[in-house]
C-alpha cells in the first residue's frame, strides 16, 4: 500500500515538479521580520474572495437574473431552499468582511511603505483589486434586485446623466436600454459573475506573482530609508542572512487569522442573517427612500451634505482624482522612509480619512437631511405646545401640521431634521422675520407664499411666536432698537 | 534546440540556406501577426456593434403613450398615473410600469411630470395640502407647476410633452429622464 502511494507520489512529482513549485511559491524565503500579525490581512482578503466564489456559485444555482423573477428567487432562497437563507447570509457577510479586511490591508501596506520601490506594480495591482472589489459590492447590491436596488440604479443613472456631452449615452449604456429593467439586471449580472471576478482572479495572480518576484516588504525599521541604488542588494542579503521559508515558518499567523475570518463570517451569518430583499422592484411603489449598503454610506452622505453647486464637479472629478492619486502614489513617493514612525503626515492622512469616512457613514445611517415624509400625519404636536393657546394660535398649529411643515421641522423631538427644529423658534426669529421666511422660503425651504392664504400665514406665525421657553426673551430685530 | 543536420556542401551554401530559412520564418511570423490583427478587427467590429447598439444617434426610445381618459384626472388636481413603458422585454416584469404625476389645470390643459427627482432620480411625492412635491432622499422640493422650490435639485421636474387625442391623455416618453436626456 505504502509503496503504491510512494510510487504515485513520485510519478506525480516527475510529471508536475511539485517540489520545485512548492519551493518557488509557498516555500519561498521571506524576511523573518514579516512573521507579524500586521502581515495577515492580504491572505485574509483572499480567504473572503474564495468564500465569495464558492457561495456565489451556489447562489447562482438558484438565482435567476430576470427583472421579472429575481426578486421571487431571492424569496425562494430565503424561505424555501434548504440553507438558502444561510448561504445568502454568508455571501453578504463575507462581502462585508472582505471590504473591511481589504481596507486594513491597504492601510497596513500604506503605513509600512510597502508601495515604494520596487513594489510599485504590486501596489497598483492592489489598487485595481480594491476598485474591483468595490465594483463587486455595488453590482452585488443591484443583484439583490429590490426597491433599494431599483432606485439605487436610478441614482447611478442620474449621476451618469450629469456627465457633459456623453451623458445620455452613458445612461443608456449603464441601463442597457431606455429604462431600468431586465437588460439592466443582466448587464450587472454579467459584471458581477463574469467580468469583474475574471479581472479579480487575473489581478490576484499578478499581485501574488509580484509578491514572489519582488519579495514581501520587510518590516520597516525607522531610519532605514529606501535607496533605489542599494535596495535590491540589501533585500537579497536580508533574505540570505535572515530569510525563512514562508511555509511553514511564517504561514501560521495567516492560517490562524484566516480561520478566524471564516468563523467570524459564519457567526455573523448565523446571528445577523441575510440582508433583504426589501420591497419588490416595482417603480409604481413610490413610498420608498433608498439607502445603500454600508460601504457606500459615506458617498451617500457626502452627496447630501455637499453644497448643491459643487455636486456635479465633485461627483465627476473626485473619483478620478482619488483613483489617479492612489495609482500614482508609488511614483509620488518612490523612495525614502518606510516606517510609519517617521511619517507623521501619512499617519495623519490615514486617521483623517478614516474619521471622515466613519462620520459620513454614521450620518448616512440616520440621514438627518432626508425629510420625514410621514411626520405631518403621524407625529402629533405635543399637547403642552397647545395648552392655553388662543384659537388663532391653535389654528396656526393645525396649518403647520397640515401643510407638511413637520416633514422637515421637528417639534418636541419628533419630525424631520431637514430644517431647524421649531422649538424655541421665537427666540431666534421675530414675527416679521417668520412671515418673510414662511412666504419667501430660502435655501432648503420652499416659499409657501403661493400655498398659504394671508390668514394662514398670520396663524402660523402667531403659533410660532409662542414657541419659546418662558425663561427666554423673544427674538428682537437688531435693526430696530 | 540546435539543428544537427548533416552538411554535405561548403560553408557558403549552408549560411545561405540558414538565411533563407530565417527570412522565411520571419515572414511567416509577420504574416501570422498581420492575419490575426485582421481577424481580431473583424471579430471586434460586430462585438462592439452588439455592445454599443442603440447608444448613438437620436434617442430611439421616444413615442406617444396613452395615460387614460382625461376624465380620470379632475381639474385643479395632481394625480399619480402609471403607464406600461412601450420599450420593454417579456422579462421586464413590474420594472416596465412607470409612474408619473399628472396635473390637470383645466379642460385639456395638462402638465405631466416624471416621477424622478432631478437631483438623483428618487421618486418625488405630491402633497395636496401644501401643493408641493417633496423628495424623500435629500429633501428636494418642487412647486405644483414643477418648478424647483428648494433643496439640492439643479432644475425643475422633468416634464413630458402631452396632448389630448380622442379624450385620451397622451405623453411623449419611453426612457428614464435624466439631466442629459430630459423627458
Amino acid at each position: 500500500m505504502i509503496s503504491i502511494l510512494r510510487s504515485s507520489a513520485l510519478w506525480l512529482e516527475d510529471r508536475l515538479h511539485i517540489t520545485k513549485l512548492y519551493a518557488a511559491t509557498a516555500g519561498h524565503h521571506v524576511p523573518a521580520s514579516t512573521n507579524s500579525w500586521f502581515y495577515v490581512f492580504g491572505s485574509g482578503t483572499l480567504v473572503c474572495l474564495i468564500l465569495q466564489i464558492v457561495t456565489g456559485i451556489c447562489l447562482a444555482f438558484v438565482y435567476v437574473p430576470s427583472a421579472d423573477h429575481s426578486w421571487t428567487t431571492l424569496q425562494y432562497l430565503n424561505d424555501q431552499q434548504f440553507l438558502g437563507s444561510f448561504l445568502r447570509a454568508v455571501h453578504y457577510w463575507a462581502s462585508n468582511f472582505m471590504v473591511g479586511i481589504m481596507t486594513l490591508h491597504v492601510i497596513q501596506v500604506f503605513l509600512f511603505g510597502a508601495y515604494k520601490y520596487p513594489r510599485e506594480l504590486t501596489w497598483i495591482s492592489g489598487c485595481i483589486l480594491l476598485f474591483c472589489t468595490l465594483g463587486m459590492a455595488f453590482t452585488g447590491q443591484v443583484l439583490r434586485f429590490d426597491q433599494d436596488a431599483y432606485w439605487g440604479l436610478g441614482i447611478g443613472a442620474s449621476i451618469m446623466g450629469r456627465v457633459p456631452v456623453l451623458g445620455a449615452q452613458l445612461v443608456r449604456f449603464m441601463l442597457a436600454g431606455p429604462i431600468i429593467g431586465g437588460a439592466t439586471l443582466t448587464r450587472f449580472f454579467s459584471l458581477h459573475v463574469f467580468i469583474i471576478p475574471g479581472l479579480i482572479l487575473a489581478l490576484v495572480a499578478l499581485h501574488l506573482r509580484l509578491v514572489l518576484t519582488k519579495g514581501i516588504n520587510e518590516y520597516p525599521k525607522p531610519g532605514h530609508p529606501v535607496v533605489k541604488e542599494t535596495y535590491d542588494q540589501e533585500y537579497e542579503e536580508l533574505i540570505h542572512k535572515d530569510g525563512v521559508p514562508f511555509a511553514p515558518n511564517v504561514i501560521g499567523k495567516d492560517l490562524l487569522f484566516s480561520a478566524s475570518v471564516i468563523l467570524g463570517i459564519l457567526v455573523c451569518a448565523l446571528v445577523f442573517g441575510h440582508r433583504g430583499p426589501t420591497g419588490p422592484p416595482d417603480p409604481t411603489l413610490i413610498i420608498t427612500a433608498p439607502k445603500p449598503d454600508y460601504y457606500f454610506l459615506p458617498v451617500f452622505a457626502g452627496l447630501a451634505l455637499l453644497p448643491a453647486y459643487t455636486e456635479t464637479v465633485l461627483l465627476l472629478t473626485l473619483p478620478v482624482v482619488i483613483i489617479v492619486l492612489l495609482v500614482a502614489l508609488p511614483f509620488i513617493s518612490n523612495t525614502g522612509e518606510k516606517s510609519w514612525r517617521r511619517r507623521p503626515f501619512s499617519v495623519l492622512l490615514v486617521a483623517g480619512t478614516m474619521v471622515v469616512l466613519f462620520l459620513l457613514a454614521q450620518s448616512g445611517l440616520t440621514s438627518p437631511w432626508s425629510p420625514s415624509m410621514s411626520a405631518w400625519s403621524s407625529d402629533p404636536i405635543p399637547v403642552r405646545y397647545l395648552a392655553g393657546r388662543t384659537p388663532l394660535e391653535v389654528h396656526g398649529a393645525i396649518v403647520i401640521q397640515n401643510k407638511q411643515c413637520r416633514n422637515c421641522h421637528s417639534l418636541g423631538g419628533r419630525g424631520g431634521l431637514r430644517g431647524p427644529m421649531l422649538d424655541g423658534v421665537a427666540t431666534r426669529l421675530t414675527a416679521d422675520q417668520l412671515v418673510r421666511q414662511v412666504i419667501q422660503g430660502s435655501g432648503n425651504m420652499p416659499a409657501y407664499g403661493k400655498n398659504l392664504s394671508p390668514a394662514e400665514v398670520s396663524a402660523v406665525v402667531a403659533f410660532m411666536e409662542t414657541l419659546r421657553p418662558a425663561s427666554e426673551p423673544p427674538a428682537h430685530d437688531a435693526n430696530k432698537h | 534546440m540546435p539543428e544537427t543536420r548533416p552538411c554535405n556542401g561548403c560553408a557558403a551554401t549552408k549560411t545561405a540556406a540558414a538565411k533563407s530559412e530565417t527570412s522565411r520564418r520571419s515572414w511567416l511570423f509577420k504574416a501570422g501577426i498581420a492575419l490575426n490583427a485582421v481577424a481580431g478587427v473583424l471579430f471586434a467590429i460586430p462585438l462592439l456593434g452588439y455592445v454599443l447598439s442603440g447608444l448613438f444617434g437620436k434617442n430611439p426610445y421616444r413615442t406617444w403613450i396613452a395615460l387614460g381618459g382625461v376624465d380620470a384626472f379632475p381639474e385643479n388636481n395632481t394625480r399619480l398615473a402609471t403607464f406600461r413603458n412601450p420599450f420593454v422585454t417579456a422579462w421586464d416584469g413590474a420594472t416596465g410600469d412607470i409612474p408619473c404625476w399628472v396635473r390637470r389645470l383645466e379642460g385639456d390643459k395638462f402638465q405631466v411630470f416624471a416621477i424622478n427627482c432631478t437631483h438623483l432620480g428618487c421618486p418625488v411625492r405630491w402633497f395636496q395640502e401644501s401643493h408641493l412635491f417633496m423628495c424623500p432622499c435629500h429633501g428636494g422640493v418642487f412647486y405644483e407647476d414643477g418648478n424647483r422650490a428648494s433643496g439640492p435639485p439643479p432644475r425643475g421636474l422633468f416634464e413630458y410633452q402631452n396632448k389630448v387625442e380622442n379624450g385620451q391623455l397622451m405623453i411623449n416618453g419611453g426612457h428614464l429622464p435624466n439631466l442629459s436626456d430630459p423627458a
